[in-house]
């Protein structure tokens, strides 16, 4: 319940990003505002401020005011508010790891059923598919998609996602964790399909499609709703990985991993830029794995799925 | 000239103002080496550092400032820029040949005479039949100036038009004299500097004439490569054949190694060279450390006025910056200040609004894109910017930037990009590794509307700058040796550079004030770039680190420096 408050605490300032910035700091946290000055303790201030020490060189962005509505975090190298972005990243990287990881479930379900109830040929199909993605090592196989799509675009037949586009992450790290799910999966449907039940389903005349849906699917969903929130955990960090390294969402756009790389040039004189994206991503992260052992323990107290991943 | 590679790129150097403004060891208007050689100081191993590999190490290939340096301590031409400090180490000596040229003809005609006994890092003697080689293989794999420079000798055209049939007739060699004749088409007064630069580096005649990549090829200097992986590091050992001929030319060097390693942050190469586990950091410092270096370790760090431009290069033969009134827009809406601020601050760079840097031949004040006009930059003018972009009719149009992914480049990259959405283009950028990113940025096939480059003198002249930057020659499509980056060739502009070079050979004042009127008419009348600022030279070394010595040409020399 605890990890449940957590991740609703998380969520509602997240989304609540543009109220913050528009109306509360009046900041615009995906513009640069180098030449920008904020007011503080009765005097306006340079939020890049040159160092005067020693021999004079060097620029450095305000820290943290500690005050809510002014610079709370100080700024980045870009002179923007580094709340507003953390709040805004927030957005973007819950966005994917959810809408990702529901993807991910979604796909990893109806493979691992179709291979798992069906067998022969629709089996061996499934199956060395999933083996194959599952060979690449899951963050060289996310990077190469996404330095090939993220950057450039995707454009096949009617369907075109330009190159920046949130979705295209979605959609690689979604593929990606498929096998992760699916391969499960399937393995308890094949150990359902032998039970008295849906022997007696088939043997009753009922359809494929009703013995799925109506015997099959009941008895898997508990498990597939285990997995659902580690993978929105594991898609998140995915996201914030590829996000660190450029190849996932792309600048002024923030999501918590490319503040951390904003924040890498400032970590010796404003470590709050990469500290508090990092931290974000700490306690949902746990959240959600908390989250996750809670249905666990619910739903499939065996834990036959704890170290499927 | 080149390019830094991840920030100083293209160009190689600078400045005709070095300012020294701190207190390293060793600055003293000798010669780098020679005479003077210490030998109690040679020794120990040099580690450099740099977070990229500056690309391919052949030096007829190679345009960055992270190999040219190196260059300097492993290749010879017959000529090159005397290796001492100051504005001296613009002077063009003779390294492998003789004495500087014997000219005739008018001025077409260069005669040198070869050096006996140099051998090449391989024990092979250096001829007169390498040094035909050498130039002929220029035009086969393709240099980046070999259609601006290098066509100047009779032939050269015809090498550059079909490289694989190249025999190069204007240059004559004579192995019973041991000299070397080159016949100029035409007169060309930068001709010895162009032979005094890298890509004039003479070497072996067997090698192949094609790219060598990572592969080392010899030459005749103090050092040579020993190694290079370009994900790794770049190993220079002594070359075991090397005799001191001209101390100005080619000095004998201190460290018995020396190793360029790849791939650290700047951050953490700083720290390295802080705690003094490295002994250079090649990379421009990142601003939020300047302030503790120049506060805890003044006396490890200089600092040098270069002739550079940091600058934006725009399409002019693509949307939306084939359009002038777009390119003008952009100058105005970029506030240059900005750019200073990113780079570390007004006392490392300034603002500009010209082609060639203040403080070489034929600057001329002006700007034509400031709030309120003037000769000086005030700042920008964004509700003139966006009427611009409104009357060019470009407004939504999709723009990609590219820049290079160390962090001055990608934040003011990011900030220009800024700029565009605030003009109204769907702007975003594209980082590249700056191992890459010269070369990618050169190739029209890439489609680049619009890229964040450097450019650093070769040596200290206009066309430098406007001819090679903005000629038609060197504008290749289709190439990665397209320097001409905005693909910008305007028959009447062409006209007027050719009409400087001719005035250059005889009244090179009268040249300087033709340069100076080309800059504020291509600025005016066809804004094909963004100059954005004219940076300095930060060079940080470790505290065990002596005998620094720096050239206006080529920068700080990397062999002399002393580590024991």
């Amino acid at each position: 319940m605890g990890a449940l408050l957590v991740l609703i605490f998380v969520a509602v300032i997240c989304l609540c990003a543009p109220l913050y910035a528009n109306d509360w700091a009046h900041v615009n946290a995906f513009s640069s505002n180098i030449n920008g000055r904020f007011f503080i303790d009765g005097h306006w201030r340079s939020l890049l401020q040159a160092n005067t020490q020693g021999l004079g060189l060097g620029v450095s962005p305000v820290g943290p005011t500690w005050h809510l509505n002014n610079y709370f975090l100080g700024a980045d190298s870009q002179g923007r508010d580094v709340f507003a972005r953390l709040l805004y990243g927030g957005r973007d990287s819950l966005l994917i790891g959810t809408t990702s990881a529901l993807i991910c479930v979604l796909l990893a379900t109806i493979s691992g059923l179709a291979a798992g109830y069906f067998g022969g040929v629709i089996d061996w199909l499934v199956s060395r598919l999933l083996d194959i993605t599952w060979a690449f090592p899951v963050y060289l196989l996310a990077i190469s998609l996404s330095v090939i799509l993220v950057t450039s675009g995707f454009s096949v037949g009617p369907v075109h996602i330009q190159a920046g586009s949130l979705l295209l992450p979605i959609i690689i790290i979604a593929l990606i964790y498929v096998p992760y799910v699916a391969r499960p999966l399937r393995g308890i449907v094949m150990t359902l399909k032998e039970r008295e039940f849906i022997q007696a389903a088939i043997g009753s005349g009922a359809s494929d499609w009703r013995i799925l849906r109506k015997e099959i699917l009941p008895n898997v969903a508990p498990s597939i709703i285990v997995f659902f929130p580690l993978m929105v955990a594991f898609n998140m960090l995915t996201e914030s990985a590829l996000s660190f390294l450029g190849v996932g969402v792309q600048p002024p756009n923030a999501s918590w991993g490319t503040i951390i790389n904003d924040g890498l040039d400032l970590l010796y004189s404003r470590p709050w830029v990469a500290m508090a994206p990092g931290l974000m991503i700490v306690i949902t992260a746990g959240a959600l794995n908390l989250l996750g052992d809670g249905f666990r323990d619910a739903f499939d107290p065996k834990a036959k799925l704890r170290g499927s991943i | 000239m080149l390019q830094f590679k991840s920030m100083r790129k293209p160009g190689v150097l600078t400045s005709a103002i070095a300012l020294t403004l701190t207190g390293l060891t060793g600055f003293s208007a000798s010669p780098a080496g020679a005479s003077s050689y210490q030998k109690a100081h040679a020794g120990g191993t040099l580690t450099l550092l740099a977070s990229t590999a500056g690309g391919t190490l052949d030096p007829q290939v190679n345009y960055t400032l992270e190999y040219w340096q190196l260059y300097q301590a492993t290749y010879d031409g017959l000529v090159t820029f005397q290796k001492v400090n100051g504005q001296a180490s613009f002077t063009v000596v003779p390294d492998l040949a003789t004495s500087l040229p014997k000219i005739t003809n008018g001025g077409k005609t260069y005669t040198f005479t070869l050096r006996k006994g140099i051998k090449f890092s391989n024990g092979q003697t250096v001829t007169v039949n390498d040094v035909k080689a050498t130039f002929i293989r220029l035009f086969k794999v393709s240099n980046p100036n070999s259609g601006s420079w290098y066509n100047a000798i009779a032939g050269g055209d015809a090498c550059v038009a079909t490289p694989a049939s190249c025999t190069l007739s204007g240059l004559v060699v004579n192995a019973a004299t041991n000299t070397v004749t080159f016949n100029l088409a035409k007169v060309d007064p930068e001709f010895i500097d162009q032979l005094a630069v890298p890509f004039g580096a003479i070497l072996p005649a067997g090698t192949p004439a094609k790219d060598q990549g990572s592969t080392p090829v010899p030459g005749t200097g103090a050092y040579t490569f020993q190694s290079y992986n370009p994900a790794t590091s770049l190993v220079m050992v002594r070359n075991p054949y090397f005799k001191v001929w001209n101390a100005k030319a080619q000095p004998q060097g201190y460290p018995n190694k020396i190793v360029e390693n790849f791939g650290m942050t700047v951050e953490s190469e700083v720290t390295a060279v802080e705690n003094g586990q490295a002994d250079w950091v090649f990379d421009p410092l990142p601003a939020d450390r300047l302030g503790e270096i120049s506060t805890k370790y003044p006396s490890q760090l200089s600092l040098h006025q270069l002739t550079a431009n940091w600058y934006l290069p725009m399409n002019t033969n693509i949307a939306p910056f084939n359009n002038l009134k777009a390119r003008q827009a952009l100058n105005y809406a970029i506030n240059k200040n900005n750019v200073v601020s990113l780079y570390g601050g007004t006392k490392l760079a300034n603002p500009t609004c010209t082609i060639l840097p203040k403080g070489f031949p034929g600057h001329t004040n002006f700007c034509g894109y400031t709030k309120g006009g003037g000769s000086n930059y005030k700042g920008p003018d964004m509700a003139k910017a966006k009427a611009l972009v409104a009357a060019s009719g470009t407004k939504g149009a999709v723009v990609k930037l590219v820049a290079t992914n160390d962090a001055v480049n990608a934040s003011v990259a990011q900030y220009v990009v800024s700029v565009l959405n605030q003009l109204g283009y769907k702007a975003s950028v594209v980082l590249q590794s700056a191992n890459i990113q010269f070369s990618y940025i050169q190739n029209t096939n890439n489609k680049v509307q619009i890229s964040l480059t450097q450019w650093f003198q070769d040596y200290p002249a206009a066309s430098d700058f406007i001819n090679v930057l903005l000629g038609c020659s060197t504008f290749h499509p289709g190439s990665d040796n397209s320097i001409n980056i905005s693909g910008f060739c305007n028959t009447g502009i062409e006209a007027k550079i050719k009409a400087a070079e001719k005035l250059g050979i005889t009244n090179p004042a009268g040249a300087n004030v033709l340069w100076g009127q080309l800059d504020k008419t291509l600025m005016a009348n066809y804004a094909p770039w963004v100059p954005l600022i004219n940076p300095k030279l930060t060079d940080f070394v470790s505290k065990r680190v002596g005998n620094y010595k720096f050239s206006l040409e080529f920068y700080m020399y990397v062999d002399q420096l002393w580590v024991k």
